[in-house]
């Protein structure tokens, strides 16, 4: 039922995710991506490159795999017109922009509020 | 009558947990790593024409053979293509394995997309030759640039890395 639970709506596997009390802090930002799988996200890495796409997945390096990508700014990047879906290596993101609405800021406060916590004991 | 039923569905549950098990044993077997739904994972982009961006500025494009969780990757058939303004030069290269720690970006190249549109295709010595050109012009602006700061007393220590990307 653990399973039947998950599927039925993101907030509430967000909810169910942070509020476990054993959620390790490597794992809440994970499980804060999992939360917004399917979202439109800019990725913004550490050679100023942005790009504008689908989050499709992301692993517990935070790696994340983007669709239907678009580079945002002027295309002085050429190499990536024909490339429809990337896999980009969490090493390189400087920032993942994410639209305001999808995001509960709140649950994520209280979810780092409590990490910091049990970080302590 | 009961008691066998019960056995039955006892049985029947045991039945259908081990068939779910052997199941999912056998997919994870299907897949060299463990396959959790959401988590991103290269397996399907094997054997598969792609793109990728390394941190020192480099351009591959080749057939995904291999992969790894370090993001270590085989490619094969690998081409350096080289990209000056509009022109690009293409680099036979052979087989490559990539570190994942130098790996900026990898993309799946769409066949069915056209990309020439913009793009000029040149001989590799025209290709290097614009390369080199742009070095130089970069090289130019930066000792300007130093000058400038050292004429103001300023001075920016050079980064550290050698990320040229």
């Amino acid at each position: 039922e653990c399973f039947k639970k998950k599927k039925k709506q993101p907030t509430a596997t967000l909810t169910v995710q942070l509020t476990l009390a054993c959620v390790s802090a490597p794992q809440l930002f994970y499980s804060f991506f999992k939360s917004l799988v399917g979202k439109d996200v800019v990725v913004e890495l550490k050679n100023d490159l942005s790009i504008c796409g689908t989050l499709h997945s992301v692993d517990q390096y935070l790696n994340i795999k983007l669709t239907d990508i678009s580079v945002t700014d002027p295309e002085k990047y050429p190499h990536m017109l024909s490339v429809k879906n990337c896999f980009i290596r969490g090493s390189v993101v400087r920032y993942v922009q994410l639209p305001a609405d999808e995001v509960d800021t709140q649950l994520l406060q209280d979810a780092a509020r409590k990490e910091a916590m049990q970080q302590k004991q | 009558m009961d008691k066998v039923c019960c056995c039955l569905e006892v049985d029947t549950h045991v039945i259908v947990t081990g068939v779910m098990s052997l199941y999912a044993h056998k997919k994870q077997q299907q897949h060299k790593m463990n396959y959790v739904p959401g988590t991103a994972s290269l397996i399907d982009d094997i054997d598969k024409k792609h793109l990728v961006l390394l941190r020192d500025g480099r351009t591959l494009i080749g057939y995904l053979r291999s992969i790894d969780q370090f993001a270590n990757l085989v490619f094969h058939q690998t081409v350096e293509r080289i990209h000056v303004g509009k022109k690009f030069g293409d680099i036979p290269r052979g087989i490559f394995i990539v570190r994942g720690e130098n790996v900026v970006l990898l993309g799946e190249i769409d066949m069915d997309k056209p990309c020439d549109t913009v793009l000029q295709q040149v001989s590799i010595e025209e290709i290097l030759e614009e390369q080199r050109l742009q070095q130089q012009a970069k090289q130019e602006t930066e000792k300007v640039k130093m000058q400038v700061l050292k004429d103001r007393g300023l001075s920016i220590p050079k980064a550290d890395n050698l990320d040229e990307y």
